[in-house]
């Protein structure tokens, strides 16, 4: 009678979760020094996490290097060369949010011990999501990962804004959560399975069978609110205004692009085979917010808004290429490719104009579009790096935002269908658009005149340096030269789901 | 020799943005001076490849490309870096080669507000490379890479040093060329995946393309046309050049007209019509009405001009109409004048940009009723507007004469499979065209040249000097080139015309007939009727 609900412990690949392991040693790590050492230990907090994200790095190339994929828990966990790539990129894009906020956390009277441990439980959740082909397991990392990232949206506890930030998060990432959870259970309820490879099958066929229909939409929608895609990023501009910059830079890139893993693995593995349900989604929830974003970006203010709606648009540049993956293998790859290349540059730009803007505030303590003007004259070097990055964003050549951009207009046309050219041209008028207010703060940058006249120069602490040097260095790297990325996002290495 | 082969073009672009760079890190101790010569040495340095480029260039095998460069850029795309010489682009990338040194020296001693010659001199580097670049390239991507990065310092240099509009004129420059640029990439992804097998080699492309029909074909001609219309810019496409002439500083004005302008036609020729050549007759007679409508349009636009910096502008969407009228008869004949047309009004309209600068730097004005007399204030000055002016009217033994006479003699006969009335038409409009041109051009060189001087009637000019030494030097080469050049036209000529041949050879549409068979099934509905 016992031996019937004997527990079976799972076959479980350590190897295979180094990365997750030492990240999790980290975070713990950081609590204990904090509860023994007291204040002693705070100046090494931000060195200690970002050591942590540098070392959970080691085992993520080492993994590359070994080959075969594992997986583990019947395939609810895969570590393949995509759940690696973007490993890397997290881990990486990590290490530049806590070079951003070193200055920031310790000059501003803040926590600081328990910032880097819940970035780091953050980021954990995000490294288990690139790994997860499960529906809980989706859900447990997406878990995982926006529960820290709440309450570091409030970490200026004091500031109104910022708890305005940080409920408004909390309230629209749960109710998400909660939609998402619904889908998942219809999905599952019409699958009888919670693994994605084995919904896809289950679910195939031409009719529209009302519950997986609605299932798919309810997720999908589920992490619409999480990339903040229109119509679900109304919580966006607010939280981002309010939270503190480093935080906001990591949302911005960071929780987003754990977002787009998410859909990704959705799409590619769960729910491949219903493309006529996703498709038109995808059209409608990339045009609108390439759209929306555009429009309301070139009417803010400030700049950290201006960032948010910049964000949606990008969002929606990033989901246009699910307007055709499923059209046919090849363009599928190519969209696939697409998107990660994208999530990879946009990661590195955006960070770095974070960083700008971060050094920027330090002497200017605003977040005005108007405080950027004549930046050139007493900060030549910050203007050149945010005129980069703007530039990148706009997806002018040689900055790898146009590679980028390059990549969703390639796989868009690849499937030479109406759909996709019609969504290439709807990408084309607002590359436009946004090129306005991007192009507008390069030049009041260059060409404006200082405000008061006070022209006394920025001093940019150095972690701050290297983060805006590590961006600058990325985004002309992969804008120059391409391949180098190709290298990294060429189909063959990241197929999933096949 | 081997090392000019191979490596020749790649370093003649590559060292401006490398100089570029240096630029920007010679510390301010170092003084101005340092920077200007760095910035000079190298525009001279990446000339001298030319020059050593154009004494190597086999000139009887024009049509075949040289010195080329074939290396792995982005496999994962399939784009290469390939580049290449013909008898199309040496005479541009040569005019980009002399334009640019030539602007180093004439900005040598007045920078334009707020001075600050280290970010000037390297944004002048970083679009030099991006103008070569675009005239070598051979790959459709590397193209659009190189036409791109024109872009941003041609921006910054309309919005930091231009004049008091600067703000929209740059931004409109900007957002106009981005659009056009964006419909450009979807034609050149459009005709990636249409081509059998994918490639974005322009010299594989024509052949690639053979099987695409027609109509698909005109929808991607009709992207590149309004990509490369924007640029040249055609009408109703030209709305943001006068803003953007009239606001660039001087030498911003000189290499957008001398060489930015050229990178529109020179699409044409080099891209959309050797690659998509059965379109391109279906599109012709369009771009023919376009061309004639800018030819009038911008000398109508001319007469009511009161800003001579202006003025000049509109006559560049005149003069750019011959062009495209040139281009539109796809005749050997006509894009032999189109080409010519491109390097005579770069080096003409250049020179009036430069002039016109001086002027706005003596009387301080450039508003045509308060200027006068230059003849008696700054003889040189003077009769060297007078020299220019008639080059741009296109008298007979200057420059401008071989790009604008040919242009509409071409339009006598267009290429087989278009409508010979239609043409005529446009031949006789684009005549009425010269005359208005003399029109407004003597009416401006009258009104700024002749007279009695402004000064002495004591409006307050301090004295005005005639040529300074920086002017001169950077003056004499192009004026030596506008005479040589309508002397004796041969020297284009003789370069572009066997490449010409070739380009238009897939689908040679000329007296013979066409032997494309799109072309030939075309002639023959035509005939059924």
């Amino acid at each position: 009678m016992f031996a019937e609900v004997l527990f079976h412990a799972p076959h479980i690949d350590y190897a295979a979760l180094a990365p997750e392991i030492v990240l999790t040693a980290g975070a713990v790590l950081l609590i204990l020094i904090d509860a023994l050492a007291l204040e002693r230990a705070k100046p090494f907090m931000s060195v200690l996490a970002g050591a942590t994200l540098l070392g959970a790095l080691i085992p993520v190339l080492w993994l590359a290097n070994d080959g075969p994929d594992r997986s583990m828990f019947g395939g609810a966990f895969v570590v393949d060369n995509f759940a690696l790539v973007l490993e890397a990129m997290f881990l990486i894009s990590g290490y530049v949010v806590v070079l951003l906020a070193t200055n920031y956390i310790a000059e501003g009277d803040y926590w600081e011990s328990e910032f880097y441990a819940l970035l780091l439980s953050s980021l954990l959740g995000m490294l288990v999501m690139c790994s997860a082909r499960d529906l809980l397991t989706i859900f447990v990392a997406l878990e995982l990962l926006s529960i820290p990232a709440y309450m570091l949206a409030t970490w200026r506890k004091r500031d109104l804004r910022s708890n305005e930030a940080g409920i408004k998060y909390y309230l629209m990432g749960v109710f998400a959560s909660a939609l998402m959870l619904y889908g998942m259970s219809l999905v599952f309820g019409a699958a009888g399975s919670t693994l994605l490879t084995e919904i896809a099958p289950a679910i195939a066929g031409d009719q529209p069978r009302s519950t997986v229909v609605l299932g798919m939409l309810f997720v999908i929608i589920g992490f619409g609110f999480k990339v903040s895609a229109f119509p679900f990023h109304t919580w966006a501009p607010d939280t981002y205004e309010g939270a503190p910059t480093p935080v906001t830079a990591f949302l911005a890139v960071a929780s987003k692009a754990a977002g787009f893993v998410a859909i990704l693995q959705l799409v590619y593995v769960g729910f491949g085979t219903r493309h006529d349900v996703y498709q038109p989604l995808m059209w409608v929830l990339a045009a609108g917010s390439m759209t929306a974003g555009n429009l309301m970006a070139l009417r803010q203010k400030n700049i950290v808004r201006l960032m948010a709606y910049s964000g949606i648009a990008q969002a929606g540049y990033m989901l246009a290429p699910l307007v055709i993956a499923g059209h046919n293998a090849a363009s599928g790859d190519r969209a696939l490719q697409a998107i990660v290349t994208y999530l990879i540059i946009y990661a590195g730009m955006n960070l770095g104009a974070f960083g700008v803007i971060l050094a920027v505030a330090r002497k200017t303590r605003s977040a005005e579009i108007s405080s950027f003007r004549g930046l050139f004259h007493y900060a030549p070097g910050l203007t050149v790096a945010m005129t980069m990055f703007l530039m990148s964003l706009a997806g002018i050549p040689p900055l790898a935002g146009w590679y980028a951009k390059f990549q969703v207009l390639n796989a868009l046309l690849s499937a030479s269908n109406t759909s996709g050219v019609l969504m290439g041209v709807v990408i084309g008028v607002n590359s436009v658009i946004a090129l306005y207010y991007y192009g507008s703060i390069a030049r009041s940058m260059w060409a404006d005149d200082v405000p008061d006249g006070d022209r006394t120069p920025i001093r940019v602490p150095p972690a701050l340096v290297s983060a805006i040097a590590i961006s600058a260095v990325v985004t002309l790297l992969f804008g120059v030269l391409p391949q180098t990325i190709g290298h990294f996002t060429n189909s063959g290495l990241l197929a999933i789901g096949r | 020799m081997d090392f000019l082969e191979t490596w020749g073009i790649s370093i003649a672009v590559f060292v401006p943005v490398i100089a570029a760079l240096v630029v920007m890190l010679i510390p301010k101790s170092w003084g101005d001076e340092a920077i200007k010569w760095t910035a000079l040495a190298a525009s001279l340095a990446s000339g001298g490849f030319g020059i050593a480029m154009l004494v190597n260039f086999k000139i009887h095998h024009s049509q075949d490309l040289q010195y080329v460069a074939d290396k792995k850029w982005i496999e994962a795309i399939g784009s290469r870096y390939i580049v290449g010489l013909d008898g199309i682009s040496l005479p541009l990338f040569l005019l980009t080669l002399l334009i640019v040194p030539l602007c180093i020296i004439y900005s040598w001693n007045h920078f334009p507000d707020p001075h600050n010659p280290k970010a000037f001199l390297a944004l002048i580097l970083l679009l030099e490379t991006g103008m070569l670049g675009s005239f070598v390239a051979q790959d459709l991507i590397l193209f659009f890479v190189f036409f791109e990065v024109v872009l941003l310092p041609m921006f910054f240099m309309i919005a930091v040093w231009g004049g008091d509009n600067r703000q929209y004129a740059s931004l409109k420059f900007f957002l106009f060329t981005l659009f056009g640029s964006a419909l450009m990439i979807l034609s050149f992804l459009a005709m990636y995946f249409l081509a059998d097998p994918h490639t974005f080699d322009m010299r594989a492309l024509p052949g690639a393309l053979q099987g695409v029909a027609l109509s698909t074909q005109v929808l991607i001609f009709l992207g590149m046309l309004i990509g490369f219309g924007i640029k040249v810019p055609m009408f109703p496409f030209h709305t943001w050049l006068p803003d953007a002439h009239t606001q660039a500083p001087t030498v911003g004005s000189v290499i957008l007209a001398a060489v930015l302008l050229k990178l529109g036609t020179y699409g044409f020729v080099r891209i959309a019509i050797p690659i998509l050549p059965a379109a391109a007759v279906k599109v012709a007679p369009l771009i023919g009405v376009l061309a004639v409508i800018g030819i009038i349009y911008g000398a109508l636009g001319c007469l009511a001009q009161t800003d001579m910096k202006r003025l000049i502008a509109f006559s560049s969407v005149a003069h750019m109409g011959y062009v495209m009228l040139g281009i539109s008869t796809l005749t050997q004949f006509g894009i032999n004048a189109a080409i010519f047309g491109m390097v005579a009004h770069g080096l003409i309209t250049g020179m009036l940009f430069f002039l016109a600068g001086s002027v706005k730097e003596r009387y301080h004005t450039l508003e045509i009723k308060k200027l006068g007399g230059l003849l008696l204030d700054a003889p040189k000055m003077g009769w060297l507007l007078g020299l220019c002016t008639m080059a741009s009217l296109g008298l007979p033994g200057l420059a401008g004469f071989w790009g604008e006479f040919p242009a509409i003699l071409s339009s006598y006969s267009p290429a087989n499979g278009l409508n010979v009335q239609l043409y005529r038409v446009f031949m006789v409009i684009a005549a009425i065209g010269t005359v208005l041109a003399a029109g407004y051009l003597l009416w401006l060189l009258q009104r700024t040249a002749f007279g009695a001087s402004k000064q002495q009637q004591g409006e307050g000019h301090e004295h005005v000097h005639d040529l300074h030494l920086s002017e001169g030097l950077a003056w004499a080469p192009i004026i030596a080139l506008i005479v040589a050049l309508g002397i004796y036209p041969a020297l284009i000529f003789k370069s572009t015309d066997a490449a010409v041949g070739n380009s238009l050879a897939p689908c040679l549409v000329d007296k013979t007939g066409p032997t494309c068979p799109e072309l030939a099934d075309l002639q023959h509905a035509a005939r059924g009727k």
